[in-house]
């Protein structure tokens, strides 16, 4: 679909607008993947650095605690206004969502590489991983689990953070929200309140699946 | 002349702060609801925590109903609930105090229900009756991850009222809203600024409480595995639930 030319919702009911559904529910899908990809690629390198150097860990839980306790709007508008983003593209937006992924993936990565059992490590510095073979063999792929945990958790709510976008006229299914009200369309705000638990469900079930065929071993152990 | 000076600009200009529409009104506006909804929360989410936790039935679905209540998207409800009476702000208290009730309600609940078990027993032996070891006991152990789900419920409701501003709720939302309409970037950046300063005063006040209420020596060791205060009902970034 061709998404520069948004269709526009007429008339009351759903009838003849599901396109403007599925539009709007593949700009919030985009939005959503960006801000992750983005977020995982930033957080990817701060969470080892904080697992490397112990120290630059709780300097880094302070900041991320600031920002996450930042209002997402007003989040968006400082990112916007502030550090010359725009408030009339979805720029800041993402970047805002991507900043709240980055405080939830290095808080996971870190804790999930820590939860591995020394004997562990030990064993594979014993028959003579290098470090740096060590972690990618042995400690991440132990640190899946709290990985996924925590691409769970940015997945559901930056798939509902996307719509406060909807405030400032983008924002995904958020805009069928604000549309609707402004148009006095309940069915259109209630097509964008479904689409959008429907997308998180999908997301979070991709996610699930994805993090069992990347940790066979967890279900051979339950079976057992 | 650059944003930052237009919004100090904005900011220190005396007839901005003063008035029915000024800062301070929407401040007061601002806590108003916010306290409102949260306290309603309270009275709903509290008790039903306490005993919960305390008689450990029903607990399993004490965190179900937390959790689905999570996935509703709020912010749609929202819009949705205000087109049912437009010129009211009932609707807007509701949606927040629904808002508000999981994090108290799945917090209070873990809370009480996590106190060891021995300091129960220990309490029952010397004779206490259930109303002293819940209120004796179990609460003053539990009071910081109390506190910590009030205080996420708080962040939360915060932030979500800001949102509300584009459905005619006063508060520091109309700031935002108003100024983007007319497109007074000064004035959106300021009430930005004063929410998030709003955001971070009401979890700073809380971590402070938080301290002083910890029955338990605070842990020394920085770099052990999450705050244990934070596991049973993260915050949601940005302080908004769906």
């Amino acid at each position: 679909m061709n998404l520069a030319r948004p269709p526009s919702w007429s008339g009351f009911s759903i009838d003849g607008n599901w396109d403007v559904v599925w539009y709007w529910t593949l700009v919030h899908l985009r939005i959503t993947i960006i801000a992750l990809v983005l977020g995982a690629v930033v957080a990817f390198p701060v969470g080892l650095a904080g697992y490397r150097w112990r120290r630059t860990y709780p300097v880094f839980l302070g900041v991320s605690n600031v920002l996450y306790t930042i209002p997402s709007l007003s989040l968006i508008v400082l990112l916007g206004l502030g550090f010359g983003l725009g408030l009339l593209n979805d720029r800041p937006l993402i970047v805002a969502l991507a900043i709240y992924t980055l405080a939830i993936l290095v808080r996971n990565l870190v804790e999930g590489l820590r939860a591995v059992p020394e004997p562990v490590t030990d064993a594979a510095t014993g028959v003579g991983y290098t470090p740096l073979r060590r972690l990618l063999r042995v400690e991440l792929p132990l640190a899946l689990p709290a990985i996924f945990a925590g691409l769970r958790v940015a997945a559901v709510s930056t798939i509902s953070l996307v719509s406060v976008g909807g405030v400032l006229g983008r924002g995904g299914l958020g805009y069928l929200f604000f549309e609707g009200y402004r148009r006095n369309r309940p069915t259109e705000i209630v097509a964008g309140i479904i689409a959008s638990i429907l997308l998180a469900v999908v997301v979070d079930l991709v996610l699930v699946f994805s993090r069992r065929a990347m940790t066979p071993w967890i279900r051979v152990r339950a079976a057992r | 002349m650059d944003i930052l000076s237009e919004t100090f600009g904005w900011l220190t200009t005396a007839d901005n702060w003063w008035g029915p529409s000024g800062i301070l009104q929407r401040i007061w506006e601002h806590l108003q609801y916010s306290l409102l909804a949260v306290g309603f929360a309270l009275l709903i989410a509290l008790p039903l925590g306490l005993v919960i936790g305390h008689t450990g039935r029903y607990e399993p679905g004490a965190f179900a109903v937390s959790g689905a209540a999570r996935a509703i998207p709020s912010l749609g409800l929202l819009v949705l609930l205000y087109r049912v009476d437009p010129l009211e702000a009932w609707p807007a208290i509701i949606v927040l105090t629904v808002l508000a009730i999981p994090p108290i309600l799945a917090n209070t609940t873990a809370g009480i229900g996590g106190v060891d078990a021995a300091a129960r027993d220990a309490a029952q032996g010397m004779g206490m009756r259930p109303a002293q070891v819940l209120f004796g006991v179990e609460v003053p152990l539990a009071a910081p991850l109390i506190l910590a789900g009030i205080r996420s419920s708080l962040l939360q409701v915060i932030a979500t009222a800001t949102i509300a501003a584009y459905i005619g709720l006063g508060g520091l939302g109309r700031f935002v809203v108003d100024g983007f309409a007319v497109s007074d970037d000064a004035m959106v950046y300021g009430g930005s600024i004063i929410v998030a300063a709003l955001a971070l005063l009401s979890e700073g006040m809380f971590v402070f409480a938080q301290r002083r209420v910890s029955v338990t020596r605070p842990r020394r060791e920085h770099l052990g595995p999450a705050d244990p205060v934070t596991i049973p009902v993260p915050t949601t970034p940005g302080g908004v639930i769906p």
